[in-house]
């Protein structure tokens, strides 16, 4: 395990390497649902608010 | 030809797209996840030590597919606007203006992870003189120059129109970043993949990232389109409302 951790003594270059990606990619993926789901909000609300008939969602 | 137009119009509709979109996100996200997962622990856990590399070469795994997507959505981002420019398809400033920020992403992680593979490799984590690396800087900058673009015109038809000029003016760094490792020789390497000289042991936990990377931009990329769409609506009731 220890033997893992240490990646073969490049443990300061992979590791932060990967810690980088899972960062990127995580926080790519919950800003992309948190803007979706919030745009969608805000459609619904509107259309409720203004009564159209051509609805979106 | 008709077939082909009446395709081209049934997507074209934003409508008829939100309807799609909201059956293959599940798919594409649930995929996303499960290639993401195979291809971390594979990478990771189950990829042997490389022979001149040793340990450092676990780096490839996540450098390799970021930057050929960085190239890959910047392409399609060109593609998107050019159809926008030329056919006037209603959702192609849609689709290019979302890929964005998901291609600038991936365009920094290639270069931070690159740096950080090439202090051990290497022995220094940038070069100036080396050209693969100072053309994808000039990508991450162009992508940068295009999300400021969009953000500062409020009009979305002319932003749409500059954006997509300035996607296809930038085009020119795509292939230069390509035969940048066969123009100058210097740091970076040539690649190994499409050489065939590279071991299967590590061909396919990379085969598996770099789709997982590409159904995750997919996943990202519709999810975004349709936040896109919705705040267009929503713009567009505002301004009913206010009427």
């Amino acid at each position: 395990m220890a033997d893992f951790f240490a990646m073969g003594n490049y443990a300061v270059y992979v590791w932060p390497a990967y810690a980088a990606t899972a960062v990127v990619l995580v926080v790519a993926i919950l800003s992309s649902l948190r803007a979706h789901a919030k745009a969608r909000e805000n459609v619904r609300r509107l259309e409720m608010e203004i009564g159209e008939g051509d609805k979106t969602t | 030809m008709a077939v082909t137009m009446t395709r081209i119009t049934v997507l074209a509709n934003p409508k008829r797209f939100l309807d799609y979109s909201s059956a293959l996100l599940p798919w594409t996200g649930g995929f996303a996840f499960v290639l993401l997962a195979v291809g971390f622990y594979w990478a990771l856990f189950a990829t042997p030590p490389d022979y001149q590399q040793g340990q450092s070469v676990k780096i490839m795994f996540v450098h390799v597919p970021a930057a050929w997507m960085g190239i890959f959505v910047y392409s399609l981002i060109a593609g998107a606007s050019l159809g926008g420019l030329v056919f006037r398809h209603p959702l192609a400033d849609v689709a290019a203006k979302s890929a964005a920020p998901l291609g600038a992403a991936f365009t920094a992680l290639a270069l931070l992870t690159g740096s950080l593979w090439g202090k051990p490799m290497w022995g220094t984590y940038w070069q100036w003189g080396d050209a693969r690396l100072v053309s994808e800087l000039i990508l991450l900058f162009i992508y940068l120059g295009y999300i400021a673009l969009w953000n500062s015109i409020d009009d979305p038809n002319r932003a749409a129109k500059a954006a997509a000029i300035l996607s296809l003016v930038g085009a020119a760094d795509v292939p230069v970043i390509h035969f940048s490792v066969e123009w100058w020789n210097t740091l970076h390497q040539g690649p190994s993949v499409t050489r065939g000289a590279i071991d299967p042991a590590f061909l396919w936990p990379l085969a598996i990232m770099a789709l997982g990377y590409t159904v995750l931009f997919l996943w990202l990329w519709l999810l975004r389109m349709r936040t896109e769409i919705f705040d267009r609506r929503s713009r567009a009731l505002m301004l009913a409302k206010g009427a």
